[in-house]
């Protein structure tokens, strides 16, 4: 209806308040149609109020919500062209899987007939042929989560929002759905909305990413953006491990860390700023104190191994320098010697490999 | 060791011989009620041999037939009413929030708590107002009858048949609700295909629930009821009054017997489904 550049969803400057507590607090949002979009957040940052704004099961306190370029701030949840898979299913106990499924066809006026074989179809699709008689209680739990998400497709959505749909399920299971999912959507082209607090399920699963915290959307950017380059201290720690080395920058290109030490950092930081260096456990070289390339003489740094676990694939070993201790993770590589415990090595990483953020403040 | 054996042997002995007594004292004077309901003497505690005379007479007699009649008329009546509000004041209560909630919540309570009789005096005086009033600034005039009967049931009846159906709303998971609405149906079709088949068992046992209380009430309806109103209880209690004859107990064991079903009805029904709102 308006030009193709028009975002599924676009939120701008949304806030929601419930009486003191602000849930989320001046949102601004876009997510592209067919684009599998993740939420992503520690507990209580606001990722189920943000969806529920989106669905209209809460309105916004302040701010433009849009769907498609309408605007649909304090539209009835019956009324916008979205559908919503509950954390827990939410199934109607008294219906069995054909009318769960086809509930929201015959809602909206479609006959019994074309209703029920759409929502067959639906349930072939999601491989629950046969069970179509069946009671929400008679189904596993995976199972129950195939209806709910084929009781919202079935509608044909323009964007699918989904609240921790993995949450209940275990791990080989949420594996196997993670997989599902992402085919699903890849097929229908549908823009899927999916809350999480599962920062790996997140990374494999998601085109971008948007992190929230107390509130705040912190950054959005895919997967490999937010991995390597955080904006802030809170967004290095919450996606993947990583080693945060609190330092004070001394000019655009070294930086002071705790013990006095200076390494190269380019950084566009005033001198004097308190920033934190974040070293991926994989991106520090482990190696003899003499054995430190030239040119990483200015990124490196002297330890003693405290600890070493080895993992099969690769091995995990604990350095402390001087004032912290640094996680390293290396490959295991056959017939190369291990550090034992006590040994006095020397770490460094390559110039490109580290990421400075600022320490305070999670707007950076 | 063996003494606190045999303590706990005669604990258990003397627990065994309360429960026996206890359930003596509860179903003995039913039994004997019932047994004297078949017998042909004229005088209540006496067997003269078995006899379905008394409930022959039950069938007969019109002054207990027409107490039947207003009975069930009134218990009917007040039952779909306070059916209709209290599961609406149910819903009120449990599904929105506004200002006040809290107090209407206990407000609702408060019929269950009052002794019947205080019940009795505030309607009785409240009818007597409102008719006064009423004759003074319309000039028409009221009296007691079948009316005030099924309004003063209405009001007590209400109370047992939300708390009922609240008890259902609670565990209910009000995301059901939202779902139907996400699934685009609008605020009474979701109410209509998904609230309403869900706490059907409580309405049911709050209807049940509404119907046996009212079906038995008599200090109440004794004090708002006047000519042509008097409903079975009521009657019986007249009767006692006047010289008990057997045939009291015929029509005592037809009403226990009723209310023994709908007290069963109405826990069945509250059971119904109960695993599936989990
Ligand atoms: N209806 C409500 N009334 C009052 N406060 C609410 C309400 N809903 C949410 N909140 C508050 O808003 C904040 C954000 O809640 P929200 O449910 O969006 O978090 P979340 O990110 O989904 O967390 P989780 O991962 O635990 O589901 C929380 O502090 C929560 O207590
Ligand atoms: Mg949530």
């Amino acid at each position: 209806m308006t030009e193709q550049s028009t975002s599924a969803v676009s939120i701008n400057g949304v806030t929601k308040r419930f009486g003191d507590v602000v849930a989320v607090d001046n949102v601004n949002l876009e997510i592209a149609d067919g684009e599998f979009f993740a939420m992503l957040g520690p507990s209580g940052c606001g990722k189920t109020t943000t969806l529920r704004m989106i669905a209209g099961l809460e309105f916004p306190t302040e701010g433009s919500l849009q769907i498609f370029g309408e605007e649909v701030g304090t539209l009835p949840p019956n009324k916008r062209p979205v559908n919503t898979v509950f954390q827990n299913y939410a199934l109607f106990p008294h219906m069995n899987i054909l009318d769960n499924v086809s509930f929201g066809l015959r809602m909206k006026g479609v006959d019994k007939k074309t209703a029920s074989a759409q929502a067959n179809e639906m349930i072939d699709l999601v491989r629950l042929g046969g069970m179509e008689k069946r009671r929400p209680n008679q189904l596993s739990g995976g199972q129950q989560q195939r209806v709910a998400l084929a009781r919202a497709l079935v509608n044909k959505p323009k964007v699918l929002l989904l609240d921790e749909p993995l949450g209940a399920l275990d791990l080989k299971l949420r594996q196997d759905m993670q997989t599902e999912l992402k085919s699903l959507q890849r097929e229908l082209g549908v823009s899927f909305v999916f809350v999480t607090h599962d920062q790996e399920e997140a990374l494999t699963m998601s085109d971008r990413i948007a992190v929230m915290h107390d509130g705040q959307l912190l950054q959005v950017g895919n997967p490999e953006q937010l991995y390597s380059q955080p904006v802030n201290r809170f967004v290095a720690d919450f996606i993947g491990q990583t080693n945060l080395i609190d330092a004070t920058v001394a000019d655009d290109e070294m930086i002071v860390l705790a013990n006095g030490t200076k390494v190269r950092a380019p950084n566009p930081h005033p001198p004097g700023t308190k920033v934190a260096m974040s070293l991926r456990p994989e991106s520090i070289m482990i190696g003899d104190r003499e054995a430190v390339p030239s040119e990483s003489q200015s990124t490196s740094l002297s330890g003693v191994i405290s600890s070493v676990v080895y993992l099969g694939h690769s091995v995990v070993y604990t350095v402390n320098v001087d004032w912290m201790p640094l996680e390293v993770r290396v490959p295991a590589v056959a017939g190369v010697s291990r550090y034992e415990a006590g040994a006095e090595i020397a770490i460094w990483w390559d110039r490109l490999s580290d990421w400075i953020v600022p320490d305070e403040g999670y707007r950076g | 060791m063996s003494t606190t054996k045999q303590l706990r042997g005669g604990a258990k002995w003397a627990l065994s011989v309360n429960a026996v007594l206890v359930y003596v004292f509860f179903y003995a004077p039913i039994a004997l009620l019932v047994m004297y309901s078949f017998s042909n003497d004229n005088l209540v505690g006496r067997w003269g041999g078995f006899t379905l005379d008394w409930y022959r007479a039950f069938g007969e007699n019109q002054e207990v037939q027409n107490a039947l009649s207003v009975s069930l008329k009134v218990a009917l009546f007040s039952t779909l009413i306070s059916v209709i509000l209290g599961t609406t004041a149910a819903l009120a209560l449990e599904r929105y929030r506004f200002r006040g909630n809290r107090f209407f919540d206990a407000l609702l309570y408060l019929p269950v708590i009052i002794p019947d009789v205080t019940m009795a005096v505030m309607m009785l005086l409240f009818f007597t107002q409102l008719f006064n009033f009423l004759d003074a600034v319309f000039g028409i005039r009221f009296a007691k009858g079948l009316a005030t009967v099924t309004l003063s049931h209405i009001a007590f009846s209400i109370s047992f048949v939300s708390i009922v159906v609240r008890a259902r709303l609670a565990g209910m998971n009000e995301t059901l609700e939202e779902a139907a609405r996400d699934l685009y149906a609008s605020r009474w079709k979701a109410f209509r295909y998904v609230t309403l088949p869900l706490i059907t068992p409580g309405v049911v046992g709050g209807a049940l629930l509404a119907l046996t209380i009212s079906l038995d009430d008599v200090v109440i309806t004794q004090f708002v009821a006047g000519p042509g109103s008097t409903t079975l209880p009521v009657y019986v209690f007249g009767l006692i009054r006047r010289g008990v004859s057997p045939l009291i107990n015929a029509v005592s064991v037809v009403m226990l017997a009723a209310s023994i079903l709908l007290v069963l009805l109405s826990l069945l029904a509250q059971r119904a489904r109960g695993g599936t709102t989990a």
